[in-house]
Formats: C-alpha cells, sequence, structure tokens
C-alpha cells in the first residue's frame, strides 16, 4: 500500500470517528452544561417530603407542581416567609444604582481616553487596567476596616460605592476600545462647523456608541447582580438590607430552611440574568471577544 | 471586578493619533490645549473614585500589614502606629499557611487546565455550523453568566450524600457502594486494577465546579480565534492529504497558541484569587482552603485585621512574581493576541 493510500484510510477512519463524536461531545457539553438549571428549576417545583421520598426523580408530573416554595421564598419573615422580595428589593437598588452612576462617570472618561490628549493618559488607562486584576480578597481588608470605621458597613450607599469604583475603570476600557473605532472625522466635520467638543461628544459620538453603553450597562447590571463577597463583609449583620445572593448563601446554611424552598430562590437569583443575557447575547458576546478577533 | 465578570480582552492600544489636518499653529495648541483640559475634567470622576476606593486600600494594606490591628483596637489606630514584621512571622511560621498556599496553586493550576481544555474541546465540536447552533452557543455560556451563589447552590444540593441527585444515580444505577460526600471528605481512596489511591474528594470536587464554571470564557474566546482563521490553509492541507487530526496539531492548534496563552493567564489570575466559589462550596473545609478564604477567615472570624492584610499581601505578591515570571518566558509570542 501506497503511502498516499495509507493517508486516505487513515484520513476516512479519523473523519468518520469525529462525524460520530462532534454529536456526542456537543450533547455532552449540553448536558453538562444544562443540567444543574433544569435540576434548580425542577427541585423549585416540589415539596421537601417529595424530594426526600424519591431524590432521584427527574420529572415531575404536572398535577404535583408546587408554587408553596415560591409563595414561602417570597413572603416577608414576620409572616412565616423568608423575606426574598425585600432580598429582589436591595438588589435591584444596587444593581441598578450601579449601573448609572458608574455609566455617569465611566462614558465621559472612557471618551477623554479614547480622544483627548492630556497629561497622565496613558498612566490613567494603565492603572483602570490593572484595578481590573487586583485580587478583590486584598481590598477586602482595607474596605472592610475602612467601612466600620465611618460607619457606612451595613448600608446599601456603601456597597454601591465600591461597585462602582470596581466596574467604571473596566467600563472604561471596554468603552475606550469602542470609542476608538468611531471615525475621528465625523467628529472634525462637526468640530469645523462649530460644535464645541463636548457638544461633539454629545451630539456624534454618544448617538454612535450606544450599541456599546447599552451592552456595557446590561454587564454592569449582571456583575453587580451576581456579586458576594462585599456584600458578605459590609452587609451580613443586617438582613433587611441583604441582597439576593447574599440572603440565599446564609440560608442556605442554616437547616430550618428546607432546600426546596431556596430552590425557589436560586432559580429567582439566576432568572433575571438569564433573561438579561438570552436578550442580549449577540451584543454582549460581540463586544466581550472584541479584542480578541484582532489576531 | 471578580473571576465572576467578563473579562476585557488584553489588546495593542492602537498607535496614537496625530491630527492630520494641517490646522494653523495658532488654532491647533488653543484647541490642544482645550482638549487636554476637557480631557482631565471628563477623566477626574473615574480617577478620583477609584484613587479613593481601589488605590490608597491598597497603600492601607501594607500599612495595616505592618501593624497589630486587631477589630477591637481600631479604633485607637492611626496612619503612625508601631510598624513591625510580626504579621508576616507570624503568617509565615503559622500552621497552614503553606498547606493553603499550595491548595491555592493545585486549585489554580488544575481549573485553569480543565476550563481551557473544556473551552478548547466545546470551540472544536462547534466549528462546523449546524442548524440551532447559535443556541447551542449561548447554552453553553450560561454556567459562565448565573451567578455563583445560585450555582453553587444547586451543585451542593446535587452532590449532596442524603438527597442528592449524583449520589442516588451513583449508588443505584452505578453500583457506588456508598455515597460519597463530595463536599466535605478530605481523602477517599479508590481503588483502580487492585491499586489504592488516595483521591482528595473535596479539592477534585471543587476544581470540577471552577472547570464548568469557567470554561465558556475559554470557550468564547477560543471560538472567535477560530473564526479568524482563513478558511484557505486547512483546504490547502486537505488537498494535501492531512488528516483532521495532523490539520489540528499543524495548523489550528499554533494558530490558537496565542490566545491560549492569554486566557491561561486570565483564569490562573482570577482562580488564583478566588473566593466565592470556594466559600460557598466547602466553606474552605475538607483540604479545600485557599488563602483567600484564609484572609477571609482571619479578618472576619478572628477579627486580626494585621494577620489577614499580611496574607493578602503575600499572595498578591506571589501572584505578581508567577505571572511575571510566566510573561518573561512566554511574553513575546503573547503580545499580538
Amino acid at each position: 500500500m501506497s503511502d498516499r493510500t495509507r493517508g486516505a484510510v487513515r484520513n476516512t477512519m479519523e473523519e468518520r470517528a469525529l462525524s460520530v463524536l462532534r454529536p456526542l461531545i456537543i450533547v455532552g457539553l449540553l448536558l453538562a452544561a444544562l443540567f444543574p438549571f433544569y435540576y434548580m428549576v425542577l427541585l423549585s417545583f416540589r415539596p421537601l417530603n417529595n424530594l426526600l421520598d424519591d431524590p432521584g426523580a427527574l420529572w415531575v408530573p404536572l398535577s404535583e407542581i408546587d408554587l408553596g416554595t415560591y409563595r414561602d421564598v417570597l413572603a416577608p419573615v414576620d409572616s412565616g416567609g423568608q423575606g426574598f422580595l425585600t432580598f429582589i428589593r436591595n438588589s435591584m437598588l444596587v444593581a441598578l444604582g450601579t449601573v448609572v452612576l458608574a455609566l455617569l462617570v465611566a462614558v465621559p472618561g472612557a471618551y477623554a481616553v479614547s480622544r483627548l490628549r492630556f497629561f497622565g493618559r496613558r498612566q490613567i488607562s494603565a492603572m483602570f487596567l490593572a484595578v481590573y486584576f487586583f485580587p478583590s480578597i486584598l481590598l477586602a481588608v482595607p474596605l472592610f476596616v475602612f467601612y466600620t470605621r465611618i460607619g457606612l458597613r451595613g448600608s446599601l450607599v456603601g456597597l454601591l460605592i465600591v461597585y462602582v469604583a470596581q466596574v467604571s475603570a473596566v467600563s472604561i476600557y471596554m468603552l475606550r476600545n469602542y470609542f476608538d473605532t468611531i471615525p475621528e472625522s465625523l467628529e472634525e466635520a462637526a468640530a469645523i462647523d462649530g460644535c464645541t467638543r463636548l457638544g461633539v461628544m454629545r451630539h456624534i459620538s454618544l448617538p454612535l456608541a450606544m450599541p456599546a453603553i447599552v451592552s456595557n450597562a446590561l454587564f454592569i447590571f449582571m456583575i453587580a447582580w451576581n456579586e458576594f463577597l462585599f456584600a458578605l463583609l459590609f452587609l451580613l449583620e443586617r438582613r433587611e438590607n441583604w441582597t439576593v445572593s447574599l440572603g440565599l448563601s446564609r440560608l442556605s446554611g442554616s437547616i430550618e430552611v428546607p432546600t426546596t424552598t431556596l430552590m425557589a430562590g436560586s432559580v429567582i437569583l439566576t432568572l433575571p440574568i438569564i433573561v438579561l443575557f438570552f436578550l442580549s447575547e449577540r451584543w454582549l458576546t460581540g463586544g466581550l471577544t472584541a479584542g480578541a478577533e484582532k489576531g | 471586578m471578580s473571576p465572576g465578570g467578563p473579562a476585557v480582552p488584553v489588546q495593542d492600544r492602537p498607535p496614537t493619533r496625530e491630527s492630520p489636518v494641517a490646522t494653523p499653529r495658532h488654532g491647533r495648541s488653543t484647541r490642544a490645549r482645550q482638549d487636554a483640559r476637557t480631557g482631565l475634567a471628563l477623566i477626574s470622576p473615574t480617577f478620583v473614585i477609584v484613587l479613593v476606593m481601589v488605590v490608597l486600600p491598597i497603600v492601607w494594606t501594607v500599612s495595616l500589614a505592618f501593624q497589630q490591628v486587631r477589630l477591637l483596637n481600631l479604633r485607637t489606630t492611626g496612619i503612625v502606629g508601631d510598624y513591625s514584621l510580626d504579621n508576616f512571622t507570624a503568617v509565615l511560621t503559622s500552621s497552614g499557611f503553606v498547606d493553603a498556599l499550595v491548595t491555592t496553586l493545585v486549585y489554580a493550576v488544575c481549573g485553569t487546565g480543565v476550563a481551557i481544555s473544556l473551552g478548547l474541546v466545546a470551540a472544536l465540536a462547534l466549528r462546523q455550523p449546524f442548524r440551532g447552533r447559535g443556541l447551542v452557543r449561548a447554552a453553553l455560556l450560561l454556567p459562565y453568566v448565573a451567578p455563583v451563589v445560585a450555582a453553587a447552590f444547586v451543585w451542593s444540593t446535587m452532590l449532596n450524600p442524603q438527597y442528592g441527585v449524583v449520589n442516588e444515580w451513583g449508588t443505584g444505577l452505578l453500583g457506588w457502594n456508598d455515597p460519597i460526600a463530595f463536599l466535605s471528605s478530605r481523602s477517599d481512596s479508590l481503588s483502580l486494577l487492585g491499586v489504592e489511591l488516595p483521591v482528595p474528594t473535596a479539592l477534585l470536587t471543587v476544581i470540577a465546579f471552577e472547570g464548568w464554571r469557567s470554561f465558556p470564557f475559554a470557550f468564547l474566546f477560543l471560538t472567535a480565534r477560530l473564526e479568524a482563521i482563513p478558511e484557505t490553509y486547512e483546504e490547502a492541507a486537505k488537498l494535501d492529504g492531512a488528516t483532521p487530526t495532523q490539520r489540528f496539531r499543524h495548523i489550528v492548534l499554533p494558530q490558537l497558541l496565542p490566545t491560549i496563552a492569554v486566557l491561561s493567564v486570565l483564569r490562573f489570575i482570577w482562580t488564583f484569587n478566588n473566593f466565592d466559589d470556594i466559600w460557598l462550596l466547602t466553606g474552605g473545609g475538607a483540604g479545600t482552603e485557599v488563602v483567600s478564604v484564609r484572609v477571609y477567615n482571619f479578618l472576619i472570624a478572628r477579627g486580626d485585621i494585621g494577620a489577614a492584610a499580611a496574607q493578602a499581601l503575600v499572595l498578591a505578591v506571589i501572584l505578581a512574581v508567577l505571572v511575571t515570571v510566566y510573561l518573561r518566558f512566554f511574553g513575546r509570542g503573547e503580545e499580538r493576541a
């Protein structure tokens, strides 16, 4: 058998093997990625004793679906629930506040770093990028001490400030990359027509950068909504200020709250993120990998 | 902000633009001066908040690490205190610190490895278009965007020895003798071909969780890179009789290596500092205590601020050294990635 035919045989064999393996791998990955979420939803519909009777069940008959878990987890504490409605309000306040404040400081900042030459520009953007890689745990110690001392610990405002500080540096980096892609000639035309710098920014650059700003807003919302460490550090002792993440993690440690009730809490925590993600997936993934494609 | 968030890809700055229009000397310098002033005004809010909430606290950590500060005497401690190396000697010689450091390294290296390998497999498997590929891709990203607290809670319920679905199936269908305490067992022995091997169960479980949660990140980046490879190379190789594995080995993989190198650095940094996942899954027990969990315990449980600061600092310094060494060795090839 010549080299060429041997190569051809090997080629056919490999291609056949791959055509079998590929779908198997895809199905396997999908199962691995999605099963925990399916299990989460499934358990949230089952009363606890139902789970203990039959832990292996992967299906719950429609007639046995029980939404009592959701009522229990959402209801306020004084009527026997877990008070997740309050947690949702807290998470929403912090996440939306972070989005608004971070964009307010980051959008002009990103424009400045992209377009205007000022003293220390390179150093400042390098510093902002470095913030992204700082270990949060390194910041945890001083911020905890600082907040304890000035009495901001336990307040949602204190948490909000920390989030804005961490997120706006990253946002500047992401948005700057987008501003860099907007042709400068558009702005120069407006400048010749007598627009001031700020006028150019408002009327030309901001509208053009809207897709990036929106995807950045979603990204910030997800970070703030999902955040756990600083919420744990600052809010632990103030149950009325717990975020959904913190509430779920605290209550899952106690044996008094049924697991299935907390599964309903997990669904409540996860659902907004998944909805946002599917609404914005195209924008978000495009924006996130914009740098990687440059090769 | 944290390992939880999607990353900003590292990329080169485009060259600084010089104004292409030849404007009169006088007018240009006025405009440039105005621009400089506007620029500073626009950047200063972010600059101030980052300075106050990130940079100064870091500096303060350094100061705290050299003082005997406890939560109890916090109000009486000033900037000028008694500086000493006591915290560092106490921390470095304390029992458990070296173990925690080793655990952190193992966790970070293995977690990064699993995440990138799975991401690569996923990216390659989904390379050829098929119906519904967009949806599959989006679905594979879910572990990465989902809140870590919810994901960890579902995992620990699934792995629960009493009513978790994994143990239920394992004992019922796979013939396990006993349920496995995935999250609370420091070490089990696994008999493989008659040899008893010790297995760090809980550590492997948190590594698996890290791989599950982070592989979408690697998948995303590798997919983007795969799509940028021109098809002509592979077509030419195919005509020359290269088999699929040969084409991967000699054409695709070399193109992916720079991206893999960048991913390794990013994932390693985040996994090395990771607190949330381990704290939520095991609380740092059963041989999974990493340094960041230790820092938290010193800070909250013991109220020993000085020791917590010293450990956080040691962690950051070790990380910085490791990343610098890595970049020294592999840095050249990466810059264009």
